[in-house]
């Protein structure tokens, strides 16, 4: 994302931009501050090891660099990192362990099975979680009283990724005749099958959706996927990756020389990462992600791309990084007004978050009466030269959308 | 849907001709030593990370770079029978489980503190090519993989058939009294067999990390795999475990082409499960 058109800001900027946003939601000379050597101790969990590692430690990076910038707004935070091996039960006994060993509020956890068997434990223990990724749309619709969630559903990703393809055919003049659906069958990925298939029917969409194919993604190889899906004739792919299932999907299709008009995820992670980029070279150009991405263009989102790109200068800024570094913000925020750390304080402020300046695209952060942030927006992000930038919608734009791609063949 | 169907078959096939000669190392092993290696699959990840290594820091072709991860690997096992196994030869089935068991979790969490957790893919000039047969699109590096696997296959045959060493582990195999009697040095013998098994799983591993990538997980995935078409095929029977490769592989692809794809693996526990129920000694298995 090193090719934002927006100046940079610098840490004192940053400061600026916070102590605005508090002015903003009134909290100037009322908020009581933390003591110094009282930060707010935040667990954060996330797959650091395991078939999501690579997501879980984008999600770190991201992390790595939130305390410094929080400090400089006044919201002291001591991270406790833990591991969940991208495993349900470590994930429920890590959690454990972060509060026996002192977190006050918990971050995480990427994966939306994860995130459930952590959101279980944080209500037992009345302990808060701030959800940075996770998009099943059951981990709020249980009743939890101490989950807030600032990230899509399932539904409204699939919802927002859908119109943004249509938005995508108007802007280019060109429409695909039938498509067909491709997704991971993990949690996420049925969840997100699941709200396609549900809201497919109800959008109006211009193109018949011919065939779901649901596949494993830790099979080894995907050649009978992507033939099946060839076999079709669809002249779309709809992906909904969960990892690097989607470099071996990629893959597949140029070997069987399967050439659709693209390859668009209705909002999932994959196409975006550095690996896709470093594994499919050219063939990673061109493919498209409708979900919510990073604002190029607020003084927060220079701030966190400046501090991120000095500590990781070869490391990818991209949505993981954000939304972990908001998920943070929120718990600080929240501690910050509550003028304590005790996480019965924080759970008590969360509710009646309002934060106006952040880094992510979409409205101020507020939770509803479920913990779910209403206001996330997406934006469709497309390749080029091995990077994301952003072509809709068009008021925070990088680039025009490019479709239908140029085939496989067909790139320099 | 003919020429789609056609084109999966015959990935199938190829696939399941370099799976087939993974499983041909345990069945090697198994079919001499009588040892069951519980870390097959682990070691087969261990060759994949020396191909991807090589690759990565020489810029050497995995295909190139098959004959050195071969001799690694075969004195790898020539050392792991000697130092460790051999002692266990005679103990009871369950001892040699944990000890086998035992080096495979070393072996998982050994890459995993090396190379960690993400996964590593080689990606040579020709990864992305494919022939053209008539309406068939071959893709080059799996025919290329299968050729090897094939060509690999068919001289360990005649290695075991041809050659006085093989002769003689033939002959530790099926009478292992009569050869001690004749003067045979067995120890030696099963080292050099440990060996070659531990070479086929090095070649296979140069050959497979063309065609998937690699993570500390893939080693007891592959065991899982080896076990099913070495079972399926006849444990302890080189042709059964090229049978069972093959039979493995285009199942897959059939389970995944009519069924559904998510069922794929499933599959192959299926017809693991079948084979054992009606017939328990694999297809190309001796009965006892």
């Amino acid at each position: 994302m090193s090719g934002h058109s927006s100046p940079m800001v610098n840490r004192r900027g940053f400061l600026a931009a916070g102590a605005a946003g508090a002015a903003v939601l009134g909290l100037g000379g009322r908020a009581r501050p933390l003591h110094a050597a009282e930060p707010l101790k935040v667990g954060l969990l996330l797959p650091l090891s395991g078939s999501l590692a690579r997501e879980g430690q984008s999600c770190k990076r991201g992390a790595d660099v939130t305390p410094a910038l929080l400090a400089d707004m006044g919201m002291p935070v001591q991270l406790m990192i833990a591991d969940t091996e991208t495993n349900i039960d470590t994930a429920r006994t890590r959690a454990e362990k972060l509060i026996a060993d002192g977190a006050q509020v918990l971050v995480g956890a990427f994966d939306s099975a994860h995130t459930l068997a952590v959101a279980q434990v944080c209500e037992q223990r009345g302990v808060p979680l701030v959800i940075n990724i996770a998009a099943a749309p059951n981990i709020t619709e249980q009743g939890f009283k101490t989950v807030f969630r600032n990230f899509p559903t399932a539904p409204k990703l699939v919802t927002e990724g859908l119109a943004l393809m249509k938005d995508v055919f108007k802007t280019t003049g060109t429409t695909p005749t039938k498509a067909v659906f491709l997704h991971n069958n993990d949690t996420f990925g049925t969840a997100m099958a699941g709200a396609v298939n549900k809201l497919f029917p109800t959008l109006d969409m211009p193109f018949p959706l011919v065939e779901t194919i649901a596949y494993d993604g830790a099979a080894r190889d995907l050649a009978v996927e992507v033939g099946k899906a060839k076999a079709t004739g669809a002249d779309l792919v709809l992906l909904v990756p969960h990892g690097d299932d989607c470099i071996r999907v990629i893959r597949e299709m140029v070997k069987q020389r399967f050439e659709p008009k693209a390859v668009i995820s209705p909002g999932s992670p994959g196409m975006y990462e550095a690996q896709f980029y470093k594994t499919l070279g050219k063939y990673s150009d061109y493919c498209m992600t409708n979900l919510p991405w990073i604002n190029p263009k607020t003084a927060m989102s220079q701030a966190l791309l400046k501090a991120f790109t000095k500590a990781y200068p070869d490391a990818l800024f991209e949505m993981n990084i954000g939304y972990t570094f908001e998920a943070i913000l929120i718990a600080a925020d929240a501690a910050k007004r509550a003028g304590s750390t005790d996480p019965k304080a924080v759970l008590a402020a969360l509710p009646v978050t309002s934060i106006a300046e952040h880094v992510m695209i979409g409205g101020p952060i507020v939770f509803d009466a479920k913990g779910q942030n209403t206001n996330t927006r997406s934006a469709t992000i497309q390749n080029f030269g091995g990077k994301p930038l952003v072509v809709l919608p068009s008021e925070v734009a990088e680039a025009k959308p490019v479709f239908p791609a140029p085939g496989w063949q067909q790139r320099g | 849907m003919t020429i789609d169907l056609a084109n999966q078959i015959v990935t199938g096939l190829l696939t399941g001709l370099v799976y087939s000669l993974m499983a041909l190392g345990l069945s090697v092993i198994f079919g001499v030593v009588r040892v069951v290696n519980f870390a097959h699959g682990e070691m087969t990840a261990l060759a994949m990370y020396a191909a991807w290594a090589l690759f990565t820091w020489a810029e050497l072709d995995p295909l190139l770079g098959l004959p050195l991860i071969a001799l690694l690997l075969f004195v790898l096992g020539y050392v792991m029978q000697r130092g460790l196994i051999d002692a266990f030869v005679a103990k009871p089935e369950h001892m040699q489980f944990i000890l086998l068991v035992a080096v495979a979790i070393i072996m998982v969490n050994g890459s995993l503190l090396v190379f960690g957790p993400d996964a590593h893919g080689i990606q040579v000039p020709y990864g992305f090519d494919t022939y053209e047969v008539g309406p068939l699109l071959v893709d080059k590096v799996r025919l290329l993989a299968a050729t090897a696997a094939l060509c690999i296959s068919g001289l360990l045959m005649l290695f075991f058939r041809r050659t006085m060493t093989g002769k003689a582990i033939r002959a530790c195999a099926d009478n292992l009294v009569g050869a001690r009697v004749i003067g045979l040095n067995v120890k030696r013998l099963y080292a050099v067999t440990f060996g070659i098994g531990a070479a086929c799983v090095g070649a296979a591993g140069a050959l497979l990390s063309m065609l998937i990538d690699v993570m500390p997980s893939s080693g007891p995935e592959l065991t899982m795999l080896a076990f099913i078409i070495v079972i399926v095929g006849g444990l302890g029977s080189m042709g059964g475990a090229l049978l069972g490769g093959i039979l493995i592989g285009v199942s897959e692809v059939l389970a995944g082409y009519f069924l559904m794809p998510s069922m794929k693996g499933m599959f192959s526990f299926a017809i693991l499960i079948l084979i054992l129920i009606l017939r328990p000694q694999g297809l190309m298995g001796a009965r006892k």
